[in-house]
């Protein structure tokens, strides 16, 4: 197990330093290049020169590109020029990755808690008016647009009913003390349960609008691979022996059924982030997926580049869980 | 085959005069899709089985034994399908019991094993789990004690090492070391009938004598009564006291081991027999198949469904249906049976 584990990981450092280099030479085929970016169009090309050999432009790619990844793993991207002007990037950053890992979680974690019990559910009762409804329930979250789902979220529960604040992540009124970044947490360790309180009731909606597509995939991945697991030898097998339902229901379906949802999961996780773009902004939110938005519109580019490269590793760290969670769901995987 | 060396007889009398275990009364079995005719798939069968006793259910695919044994095990789909008749087990109609009542008596006191023993396993589970959890349910002992009696029961069935193999999961086995982990769990609870469906259809041939050779020898020792259900006539020889044989869903004939191989009476027995190749037969003779397929079937209510592949079919056949009547100690569905003795 930990053999594979150490496999992984260094597959894993292999993508991270492709995807720099992907990303270093990207922004060299900038239009005008990194100068050009900086100083605009119309600088002299004396203040370019002087620019080029300040930044390194003038030695050998592989040299700049040494430096490149020497920055970046320290975190250094270079100031922001857009979202929160002359705040360096990485800090941007990493004031607002808490909030959206906040928003995240909890979007994951509806899904995963509605999605495959309601899957098992609907698949053990195929064909019945509550697998016939989930389904279409299903088809509707994939269709309709995250942004028009958050909007209707917004006015009907918290501009109309009134049930639950309407943007932002925390009432500015509560001064609630900063530890972690992440507020529901925050408020637990400092035992400011009201802010807790508050900080959660501004997670609903737009976790709920995130939440739409990943539900829709696991339930159905859920239910249709329950729908194999059932006719397998196996399963009938467990019947021959007399099994207890529970036991068959875990140990012998949901553990086998599970292993392509697993993989959803994974990949869901990932993809959040584009949801994430559109529903903090709709939710005014401030997460990465807001700044996401920011930057792309003002050409921010070192802000850019860290939430690619951050975007990427989260990407990474979670298929990372996936193949670990698989291994030890999967004993095939384990000691291939 | 090996097995047919030994014809050591499991049958002595004094088990024969016992009560019978399994009484199966007119069992039928319809098959109901949606917008399809109905398919009688077992067409009122009946046979006995006595405690200890090994009974053969043979036939060519789709004749009906395996749906026979599911029916009995309770195993098949609730929808799409009507089960008939009577399946008595120790005076207990089985089909009348509620789902959780059956459930107590399966892996307990009636186990099967079937034709695939790699997905018949559950692949993420460790085969020493997969043994020990009948235990637990069915005699409610503790995860410890089950595993112990988990790694008795890999021993008892030839399993080499079977502290290691008891964490082995299925895919670390070999195919014959597999179908003994499925006999393990099913005579886990020493079950007094044990029904096993093409036990050895998907193993090496010198595996498949392995594993019938162990069967045997289990059922002997534990007095296990046994349905054996195969095509294989190889593996009655070797192994069953009485063999039924199965046609589109009905017995066609009944007899002990001996006068059936020694005489078959019904002409699909014989077909069956004259189309296994023989050593003595020179080179160059040609097999016998029986000729045509299911497919040709005749419907039962009206006919012979056997008539249309039948060498000795006769007017009467297709027209009218023969019953199973009794004739020396053999049960026999024909008009016009095979006379000559082999």
């Amino acid at each position: 197990m930990l053999r594979f584990i150490v496999r992984r990981l260094i597959q894993m450092a292999g993508v991270v330093v492709v995807l720099s280099l992907l990303l270093f030479l990207w922004f060299k085929a900038l239009p005008g290049g990194t100068v050009s970016a900086m100083l605009g169009e119309r600088a002299t090309p004396e203040r370019r020169r002087e620019l080029e050999q300040a930044l390194g432009l003038d030695q050998p790619l592989w040299v700049q590109y040494w430096n490149y990844i020497k920055r970046v793993a320290t975190g250094n991207f270079g100031p922001s020029n857009g979202v929160l002007p002359g705040r360096d990037a990485f800090e941007v950053f990493l004031s607002r990755f808490p909030a959206t890992i906040e928003l995240a979680t909890l979007a994951i974690l509806i899904a995963v808690l509605i999605g495959i019990p309601l899957g098992y559910f609907a698949a053990r009762r195929r064909d019945s008016w509550i697998d016939n409804l989930s389904v279409m329930g299903s088809l509707v979250g994939v269709a309709v647009p995250v942004f028009f789902l958050a909007f209707m979220l917004k006015h009907w529960f918290a501009v109309e009913l009134n049930w639950l604040p309407v943007s932002g992540r925390q009432d500015p009124t509560m001064d609630a003390t900063r530890v972690t970044g992440f507020f529901v947490l925050d408020g637990i360790l400092t035992q400011e349960w009201d802010a807790a309180w508050d900080a959660l009731k501004h997670l609903i909606l737009p976790a709920l609008a995130l939440a739409s597509i990943p539900f829709a995939v696991i339930f159905r991945i859920t239910r249709a691979s329950v729908l194999d697991v059932v006719e397998e030898d196996y399963v009938r097998t467990a019947n021959a022996k007399g099994l207890t339902s529970r036991i068959i229901r875990g140990r012998h379906i949901l553990r086998n059924a599970l292993l392509p949802v697993v993989t959803t999961i994974g990949l869901q996780t990932g993809a959040l982030l584009a949801g994430a773009v559109l529903t903090e902004r709709v939710f005014s939110y401030t997460g990465i997926g807001q700044a996401l938005a920011i930057a792309i519109e003002v050409k921010d580019y070192p802000v850019l580049q860290v939430l690619i490269m951050a975007a990427a590793a989260v990407y990474v760290v979670v298929n990372l869980l996936v193949d670990i969670t698989y291994a030890i769901i999967d004993p095939r995987i384990r000691t291939r | 085959m090996s097995q047919t060396t030994s014809y050591a007889s499991t049958s002595d009398a004094a088990r024969h005069g016992d009560e019978p275990l399994l009484q199966v009364r007119d069992l039928k079995v319809t098959f109901k899709r949606q917008g399809e005719e109905p398919f009688v798939a077992v067409d009122g069968i009946d046979f006995d089985v006595r405690p200890g006793q090994t009974v053969g259910l043979v036939g060519e695919s789709g004749c009906g034994k395996s749906v026979t044994s599911l029916a009995i095990m309770g195993l098949l789909p609730k929808r799409g399908n009507r089960v008939e008749g009577e399946v008595l087990f120790n005076g207990t109609d089985l089909l009348k019991l509620s789902d959780s009542d059956m459930r107590d008596r399966r892996g307990q006191e009636l186990a099967m094993i079937f034709q695939d023993p790699l997905s018949s396993l559950n692949p993420v589970v460790p085969v020493g789990l997969q043994v020990a959890e009948v235990l637990e349910r069915h005699k409610g002992m503790s995860r410890k004690a089950a595993m112990v009696v988990a790694r008795e029961m890999l021993d008892k069935v030839g399993i080499p090492d079977p502290d290691r193999r008891l964490k082995d999961y299925p895919h670390q086995m070999s195919g014959g070391m597999r179908q003994r982990a499925l006999i393990a769990i099913a005579l886990a609870c020493e079950p007094r009938l044990l029904i096993a469906d093409e036990p050895t259809t998907a193993l090496d041939v010198t595996i498949q004598a392995q594993i019938l050779t162990l069967l045997k020898d289990l059922v002997r020792e534990t007095g296990t009564a046994l349905i054996m259900i195969t095509h294989d006539l190889g593996v009655v020889a070797g192994l069953c006291d009485e063999v039924n044989v199965l046609y589109a869903g009905r017995i066609v004939e009944r007899a002990e081991r001996h006068p059936l191989f020694e005489q078959p009476r019904h002409p699909y027995t014989n077909g069956l027999l004259e189309s296994i190749p023989k050593l003595e037969v020179g080179r160059g003779e040609r097999l016998n198949p029986i000729p045509g397929s299911v497919a040709d079937n005749l419907p039962w209510t009206s006919a012979c469904a056997f008539a249309p592949r039948c060498l000795n079919a006769l007017e009467v056949c297709r027209e009218q249906t023969p019953q199973l009547e009794m004739d020396f100690g053999r049960a026999l569905r024909c008009f016009n049976p095979v006379e000559v003795a082999r």
